[in-house]
């Protein structure tokens, strides 16, 4: 292998990095296929926990139908429930993104140490961002069959209807939700490493509150009603991208409006927008690439120095 | 480029984690003595030239693999320099990788959903080794080393010695100038183990510009093999020239080889006037002992042989032998390398 001249290193750099990226995302695209099993364990089973939020708010609305006689009020209420359940079959679509993240793309580092690959990672000549970034492409990837199976088939069995007020947005939403939280999970990646079975019990910790307070099977900005401590979820909540990714694609994608939007604190009745939340999404997503990169660095640098961190049983 | 490895006083200390000091803290609140600082290397100073296939041999704990884990920039040294490929491993690690490649004994590496050729593709595009080629390759490499079969068979699949042929193959793939190889024949047959070293050593010496660091366990393996060897112990080289000058070195010496009924003690031997060094080799199951004794001259074998039957212990055999690269390495070490 012949080494590069220093005019040519830079586009040389960037096709070893993208070939290291196609590299690593290989194993997760063909694994998708590889174990069909997944689409029951991971498309039909978490469609149950959607249709227990589906069935509540069809009682409610059901509840709210009772005596009402004036066909108006009717498709107001109606409009209203398939708004609630069109929020839940969202929310449970990017649970699939969420839990990839928190789970798999978390843990990723750990377990590449622990079954012996970590360390011929370390070794190769690809940045390790590259490693990652394959690591979230091929998650992504695998994720987003699971997802889309879900949605379609939310969709079809709980008669949602959808509509798509702005489709350019909503692409722009939906890929820089994955960027932000993707980025999250590799700046995890390098914290579970570095933390070990540690980082299990907080991610163990985190899972049920981060899950309540995005609001995957609720519009979040509900949690404006319950003063302060609704007003500190709801601070809490945006920094997680999943959050406000959500409420963009629920404003863009759900007919009728925004149900409950997050409000903010200096208007009255204002509300952050899809627009607003799409900027937010994109700071977000710097900023956690960034953080990771950061990481990953520091994870390096103390991997060679202190030998701990890329050898097995260390 | 005159050395395709150098170092120079490499010394590496690890030091314990303060998890491992918090757990092992004994009742008196200081740490024991197997937790305090552990110097793996010791001032390693050695070249390898351009085109060489350089031995390492070394017991356990000698300081192979984490030679070559800082040759491999996987490691900081704590003091000392090394040059990879005329790169400093401490300051200059990208084209280091980007040269050279690595396979241990044993190792798992890939993931077991993956056919074999898939892991090694993907290993491939760490590298940046263009598809084609890397398939290419992939494929006469399989042929070589007898994988050709086991192509489309999943990771998880093979035996331990097919996986260990399918890390060979990954560390050949990217053609590195440099290839590290960590007991690369570790538990394998053989057969195996002679495609392996056949394979390495045409490698090295039908291609110029080729080197290869080799850590072995087998005497016969590095003698067959290598150019030069370095014998290692304790974090330092105690020796290191051909295998030919190393034997030459202790030809004055005489070597006596001894198989007695199994023996109490050994203790006498040690510091025996003209015994310069031996090695107990003790086998359970036929309940016998053997001894190999480098003696600077004949004169001590009457009073080796006095103290095995004062301990009522059997002669079974007796033979004056040409030195070998096992009695170069106990005559070092002062015993056996297993």
């Amino acid at each position: 292998m012949s080494a590069p001249t220093a005019t040519s290193r830079i586009p040389h750099r960037l096709k070893l990095n993208l070939q290291a990226i196609v590299g690593r995302a290989y194993p997760r695209v063909v694994g998708a296929n590889r174990e069909p099993s997944w689409i029951f364990f991971e498309a039909i089973l978490p469609l149950l926990g959607i249709a227990a939020y589906v069935f509540i708010y069809k009682a409610l609305g059901d509840r709210a139908l009772l005596g009402v006689t004036d066909p108006v009020e009717i498709a107001r209420i109606r409009a209203g429930t398939n708004s609630l359940i069109a929020t839940v079959v969202l929310g449970g679509t990017m649970v699939a993104f969420w839990l990839n993240v928190l789970w798999s793309m978390a843990s990723q580092l750990y377990w590449e140490k622990e079954i012996g690959n970590l360390q011929l990672y370390m070794m190769a000549p690809m940045s390790r961002m590259a490693l990652l970034g394959g690591m979230a492409i091929g998650g992504m990837f695998m994720t987003s069959v699971r997802a889309i199976t879900t949605l379609v088939v939310g969709i079809v069995v709980f008669s949602v209807v959808l509509q798509v007020s702005n489709p350019l947005l909503l692409i722009g939403v939906f890929f820089v939700t994955l960027i932000a939280l993707y980025g999250m999970g590799m700046m995890l990646a390098s914290l579970y490493l570095l933390w070990g079975r540690e980082a299990f019990n907080l991610s163990a910790l985190l899972e049920e509150p981060i899950f309540f307070s995005s609001g995957f099977y609720f519009p979040v900005g509900g949690f404006a009603k319950f003063g302060t401590i609704g007003g500190a979820m709801l601070a809490f909540a945006t920094a997680i991208p999943a959050t406000l990714g959500l409420d963009a694609m629920r404003q863009i994608i759900v007919p009728g409006g925004p149900v409950l939007p997050i409000p903010v604190p200096w208007g009255q009745g204002a509300f952050l927008t899809a627009d607003v939340e799409f900027g937010i999404l994109i700071v977000l997503a710097v900023v956690f690439l960034f953080l990771a990169r950061q990481t990953l660095a520091y994870l390096e640098k103390l991997a060679r120095r202190e030998g701990r961190l890329t050898s097995r049983h260390q | 480029m005159d050395f395709a490895i150098e170092t120079r006083d490499l010394v590496r200390v690890f030091k314990p984690s303060r998890k491992i000091l918090k757990r092992k803290k004994n009742p008196n609140g200081e740490a024991g003595p197997s937790e305090g600082p552990v110097t793996a290397l010791d001032g390693v100073t050695t070249q390898i030239r351009e085109g060489e296939l350089f031995g390492l041999l070394g017991p356990n704990g000698a300081g192979k693999t984490t030679l070559i884990k800082i040759l491999c920039t996987l490691l900081l040294p704590t003091s000392g320099q090394a040059w990879v490929a005329g790169h400093d491993i401490s300051k200059d690690p990208f084209p280091i990788r980007e040269r050279i490649n690595m396979v241990s004994g044993g190792e798992t590496s890939g993931y077991g959903l993956l056919t074999t050729r898939e892991n090694i593709w993907m290993f491939s595009q760490f590298y940046g080794v263009p598809s084609k080629v890397a398939k290419a390759r992939i494929d006469e490499l399989f042929k070589t080393f007898g994988l050709w079969d086991k192509r489309d068979a999943k990771v998880r699949t093979l035996s331990s010695g097919q996986r260990q042929k399918m890390n060979m193959v990954r560390g050949f793939v990217t053609d590195p100038e440099i290839l590290f190889l960590d007991e690369p024949t570790l538990g394998l047959d053989v057969n195996a183990s002679r495609v392996i070293r056949e394979y390495v050593k045409d490698w090295v010496r039908k291609q110029t510009g080729k080197t290869v660091l080799l850590t072995t366990h087998y005497m016969m393996e590095a003698d067959e093999m290598c150019d030069r060897i370095a014998i290692i112990d304790h974090g330092h080289i105690l020796a290191c020239d051909t295998p030919e000058n190393l034997r030459r070195g202790i030809r004055k010496d005489t070597t006596f080889r001894l198989e007695v009924d199994s023996l109490k003690s050994t203790s006498m031997f040690t510091g025996m006037r003209g015994v310069k060094n031996f090695s107990v080799k003790n086998d359970i199951s036929n309940n016998t002992t053997s001894l190999t004794f480098i003696l600077e001259d004949e004169s001590p074998v009457s009073d080796i042989l006095s103290s095995i039957m004062a301990q009522g212990s059997k002669i079974h055999y007796l033979q004056k032998s040409e030195p070998t690269l096992e009695d170069v390495f106990i005559r070092m070490v002062g015993r056996n390398l297993e």
